[in-house]
């Protein structure tokens, strides 16, 4: 019986308020007779605390005093001996050497000076207050009142007692000085020279600061060094250059530089319309206009930062990879060409209809009509011709793993959108299984699937090391597969669709840990060892966020998806600061990582470091502005909703939050007009001659016409 | 490995795993229930005007903010009087050649739940009010206005669907607001979405995570529990405004009302329970309490509240006294 309410006892401990019929926060409250044996614990504690640390002092005391008794002096003395500095032993030489010319030591004076500890009788007044639990108000101030003396009483009593045993820790210590330099000076002058002279000698040694280099003036025959000879004021810390590479074929550069300049447009015209819807929250008469209002613009927004932006960044650094890795030129520029085109056409077009009111059903991400959504198709059917072509012809014998993910990304896109546009099974609830599969799976096999092929290839390069492991990447590929394809309906978890397909979907969210622990654990083994790296590097610490973000996000993801955070966190706000910190935390940050890396490389210049790092950070604090008040307001807004209060309250509760959303919102913004300046700044054409690379030009004309008019004397 | 090292083999395999699981996981789900499920026999087929309406719902993407599915927990209740089940979506087709299915279900509820928006709030008035200016009636409000959706004219001629919107929300003063096509489209396909009735005899599936009542300390009943206010924010407010005063020309005043602080309970319960459409110039009242399925302790509390809120003085009544007054009138009605 006893065990039993044990039991159930530490049951209610651990799951505390928390079980399925209930699904409410905890009911604990401090109450004040709670206060009062808490403060009676933590008193007990201190004190208890105290007498173990003085206990301890006093038994190390005895413990010194018979080692001085028991141990033979000289085994202490030699002891002693060796831990001398350099000083004291020239001290000691020094007083050897006064010695025989015969005159008396007064350093034993020096040494022995004694401090005599004053006895101490203070007396602890007798702890006997019995806090009796009463609530009354009155009781606890008197209470309290009484205690505060005693308290500091026994506090200066723990002090007194601590300071009378350092004293006489010091009297122990004064004899052993004592005893230590009689048996100085009992040394004979032989002992001296040999011991302590060379121990002497060893201490001061250090090193000549000249012994690699010789006396030789510097020279950097190797080109290693970079040293910057105006310095100038520096806002920011100085990161490396990017590495001068061998010369990319220019019509590909082109090629790839079209795709991320388009790329950066649709970055900032997607993010403009999403910063204004987001203002729309805070003040929802801005305009009243029929083509600007918000359930338009929304999926203006999202669509076109995710077909604009974070595609046509994607594939454009998939151009530049494929024929990298595979050591050949690219199958064909023209179809790369026609690639972009359509997807560039395809958002146009798409963004416009929406804002016109032509929207497929309302179905998210799935808002373009399928003419439209067919541009983007035909794209990544180019794409994959091009892409499939230029690996059959590889010089390398493997297929590197970016390739496997890139590649993949865009057959299992091509399928997903069949799927999902494709009418025959599309009525009633099919449409909804479909909208929760092609959701989910745009997201995690176009977006996550393609990106991580790209960090496979770049983080590693950056990082001028192997990537961890092979073998991960390998098992994350296959796992995010099988797991990846089976959550699409977690986004209808409690709706009518079949209650199987929920449970599937839940436990494809769950087993999502393993591809994402596998890729976060290559990433951050990549960086071990060359951690360093990152504060010297411009692109490296995107890498990091993304890294970072795609282990929470991604986790985030499968916490959402059981059906307690279903209750909880569904239909809320929370829910969009989920998407944010995955599309933006991971894919955004993982692309600018990249496109910082690879635009140099094409173009030979750099885009400022103080609006690189103007990017990075108000993005980074953009977001979080952005994330963390929508998930706490999503939180209390769940809970409204699970206390059944007026749907109303819900929505004036979240006012604060939303306007936090709007000043992180505007962060992000911000940040996004950085890296268009960046942008431009890595692909226009400098406008100031270069004088070095003139002046070689100049001898090179010289040296073709002095060729010419030398032919021309013979 | 021999076979990673071919692209075809590589590929192929990717393609052929992530095509048979989407046949698992989605189509073949997808085809399995669009054939096996079948409309109730209560649901109505949508007329031209509601077809319409949902044209107009769709190209304005309300369905970012307002959901359409009452999930089968506790918290959902509020939204209709049983969970979504597969047959409520089964008359849902193609749109057209262009455009998709249309099921609406939602994954965002920054504004109510529609699935039972028609039993819930039938009134034309208030809703062309609304869409006009959601703040005129709900001051809390952050849905978007629709004022494309109406024409601003100076005269009103007889075929006209006047709207009564407060001259503070025109610029024109004399000016009057007339409702266009897509209004009484949109509204239209609003007052179609309600919940079928299951046919005779089969049970609703229960809400799951049901909510333990609150328990007072020392109280035997939950009447305490049950708070008036709330009650009337949730279902009353959006008309009858959280100052009591309605709105002039559209929604009675219960501020003084001779029903409110009067002794005629039996009418007063009445007009909560089954609604109300005798008051010329005003929008019909939906039968709330029957809509939400109010207890007689829920009655109780709103009628005490309404009663000696805004500067009202009435009785107030117990639940016990509600109770008898609900029966009287469900044998009323029954008789009738």
């Amino acid at each position: 019986m006893k065990s039993r309410f044990i039991i159930n006892f530490l049951l209610l401990v651990v799951y505390g308020n928390v079980n399925g019929q209930e699904m409410r926060p905890s009911g604990f409250t401090l109450s004040s007779a709670h206060l009062q044996t808490g403060c009676i614990f933590a008193m007990l504690f201190f004190l208890l605390a105290a007498v173990l640390v003085l206990k301890k002092k006093v038994s190390m005391l005895q413990k010194k005093r018979r080692e001085l008794q028991q141990k033979g002096d000289s085994k202490v003395f030699r002891a002693h001996m060796h831990k001398l500095t350099g000083k004291q032993i020239e001290t000691i030489i020094k007083y050897k050497a006064w010695k025989k010319t015969g005159r008396q030591s007064s350093l034993m004076l020096l040494l022995s000076v004694l401090i005599t500890g004053s006895a101490n009788n203070l007396t602890a007044q007798p702890m006997t207050e019995k806090g009796e639990l009463l609530s009354q108000g009155g009781i606890i101030i008197t209470i309290i009142l009484v205690l505060i003396p005693i308290i500091a009483a026994v506090l200066l009593f723990i002090v007194r007692l601590n300071r009378l045993i350092t004293q006489h820790k010091n009297k122990l210590n004064m004899q052993e000085a004592a005893k230590f330099a009689q048996y100085l000076q009992t040394l004979t002058d032989e002992e001296l020279s040999e011991t302590l002279k060379k121990r002497k000698t060893a201490l001061e040694y250090t090193l000549a600061n000249n012994e690699l280099s010789g006396n030789e003036p510097p020279e950097d025959s190797k080109g290693l060094l970079n040293i910057n000879q105006e310095p100038g004021l520096p806002i920011v810390a100085i990161k490396k250059k990017a590495l001068p590479r061998p010369n990319i074929d220019p019509a590909l550069s082109k090629l790839v530089l079209w795709y991320l300049g388009c790329a950066t447009f649709w970055l900032l015209f997607g993010t403009t319309v999403g910063e204004y819807v987001g203002i729309k929250f805070v003040a929802p008469d801005i305009d009243q206009s029929s083509w600007l209002s918000f359930g338009k613009l929304r999926p203006v927004h999202t669509n076109s930062v995710f077909w604009g932006w974070a595609s046509l960044g994607m594939l454009g650094l998939g151009y530049y990879i494929v024929p990298r890795v595979s050591n050949v030129k690219l199958y064909s520029l023209r179809l790369g060409w026609y690639a972009l085109y359509c997807i560039n056409a395809c958002v146009l077009i798409g963004s416009i209809c929406l804002m016109a009111g032509i929207n497929n059903g309302g179905g998210e991400y799935r808002e373009y009509i399928w003419p439209v959504m067919l541009l983007f198709g035909v794209a990544l059917g180019l794409s994959l011709i091009n892409y499939i072509k230029t690996i059959a012809s590889r010089t390398t014998r493997e297929i590197y793993i970016s390739n496997w993910y890139m590649v993949s990304a865009i057959i299992f896109t091509i399928i997903i959108s069949l799927a999902a546009y494709i009418p025959y099974w599309q009525n009633g609830l099919g449409e909804t299984i479909i909208q929760g599969y092609y959701m989910h799976q745009g997201v995690g096999m176009w977006f996550m699937l393609f990106t991580l092929g790209i960090v496979y290839y770049f983080l590693p390069q950056q990082l001028n090391k192997p990537i961890y492991s092979y073998s991960l990447g390998v098992l994350a590929f296959w796992t995010q597969i099988l797991f990846y394809t089976l959550i699409g309906t977690h986004h209808f978890v409690f709706s009518s669709i079949p209650w199987w397909l929920q449970t599937v979907a839940i436990v494809g969210s769950a087993g999502m840990a393993i591809p994402v622990i596998a890729g976060t654990t290559n990433f951050l083994m990549t960086f071990n060892g060359a951690w360093y790296k990152v504060k010297d590097s411009y692109t490296l610490p995107f890498f990091l966020v993304g890294t970072v973000f795609y282990f929470t996000g991604s986790m985030q993801g499968t916490a959402e998806a059981f059906r307690y955070t279903n209750l909880l966190w569904h239909f809320t706000d929370f829910t969009v600061a989920h998407s944010h910190l995955t599309m933006y935390g991971i894919i955004c940050f993982f692309l600018w990582a990249c496109i910082y890396a690879v635009v140099p490389r094409l173009t030979g210049k750099e885009a400022p470091q103080i609006t690189i790092g103007a990017h990075f950070w108000l993005a980074l604090i953009g977001m979080l502005f952005y994330t963390i008040p929508l998930m706490y307001g999503g939180t209390l807004k769940g809970l409204l909703w699970m206390n059944g209060k007026p749907f109303m309250e819900s929505v004036t509760m979240m006012a604060p939050y939303w306007l936090w959303r709007a000043i992180g919102g505007s962060l992000m913004w911000l940040s996004h007009l950085f890296f268009a300046y960046n942008m431009y700044k890595m692909i226009a054409r400098r406008p100031e001659t270069d004088i070095r690379e003139t002046a070689i030009d100049q001898l090179k004309q010289n040296l073709s016409t002095g060729h010419t008019t030398l032919y021309n004397h013979l | 490995m021999e076979f990673f090292d071919n692209h075809k083999k590589l590929f192929g395999t990717a393609a052929v795993m992530f095509v048979t699981l989407t046949l698992v996981v989605a189509i073949m789900p997808a085809i399995h229930n669009q054939n096996k499920n079948k409309p109730l026999a209560g649901a109505v087929e949508p007329g031209d005007d509601v077809i319409k309406g949902k044209a107009v719902f769709i190209a304005n993407g309300c369905v970012a903010c307002h959901t359409q599915q009452v999930r089968n927990v506790d918290m959902d209740k509020v939204w209709g009087s049983r969970p979504g089940i597969a047959a409520d979506y089964a008359n849902i087709r193609r749109t057209d050649f262009w455009r998709n299915t249309a099921t609406l279900m939602g994954t965002e509820r920054t504004g109510p739940d529609l699935t039972n928006i028609g039993n819930r709030q039938p009134s034309q008035d208030w809703h062309l009010v609304h869409l006009f200016n959601p703040r005129i009636v709900v001051k809390e409000s952050v849905m978007p206005a629709y004022p494309w959706l109406f024409t601003i004219k100076k005269k009103i001629s007889a075929q006209d669907i006047a709207v009564n919107v407060p001259s503070s929300y025109l610029q024109d003063k004399e000016s009057k607001v007339v409702a266009n096509k897509d209004a009484v489209y949109l509204v239209a396909y609003l007052q179609y979405l309600k919940q079928a009735a299951l046919p005779d005899g089969k049970n609703a599936p229960e809400f799951l995570y049901k909510q333990t009542q609150k328990q007072l300390p020392g109280n035997g009943d939950n009447t305490n529990a049950v708070n008036g206010k709330e009650l009337f924010a949730a279902n009353c407010q959006a008309c009858h405004q959280a100052n009591g005063e309605g709105l002039p020309g559209a929604f009675p005043s219960l501020k003084g009302s001779p029903v409110v602080t009067g002794d005629n309970l039996q009418l007063y319960i009445d007009i909560i329970m089954n609604g109300y459409d005798a008051n010329p110039g005003y929008g019909v009242m939906p039968p709330v309490g029957t809509n939400m399925r109010f207890t007689e302790n829920e009655v109780a509390a709103i009628v005490n509240y309404e009663r000696n809120s805004w500067g009202n003085k009435g009785g107030e009544i117990t639940p016990e006294e509600a109770k008898k007054i609900m029966e009287a009138i469900q044998l009323k009605i029954s008789k009738e």
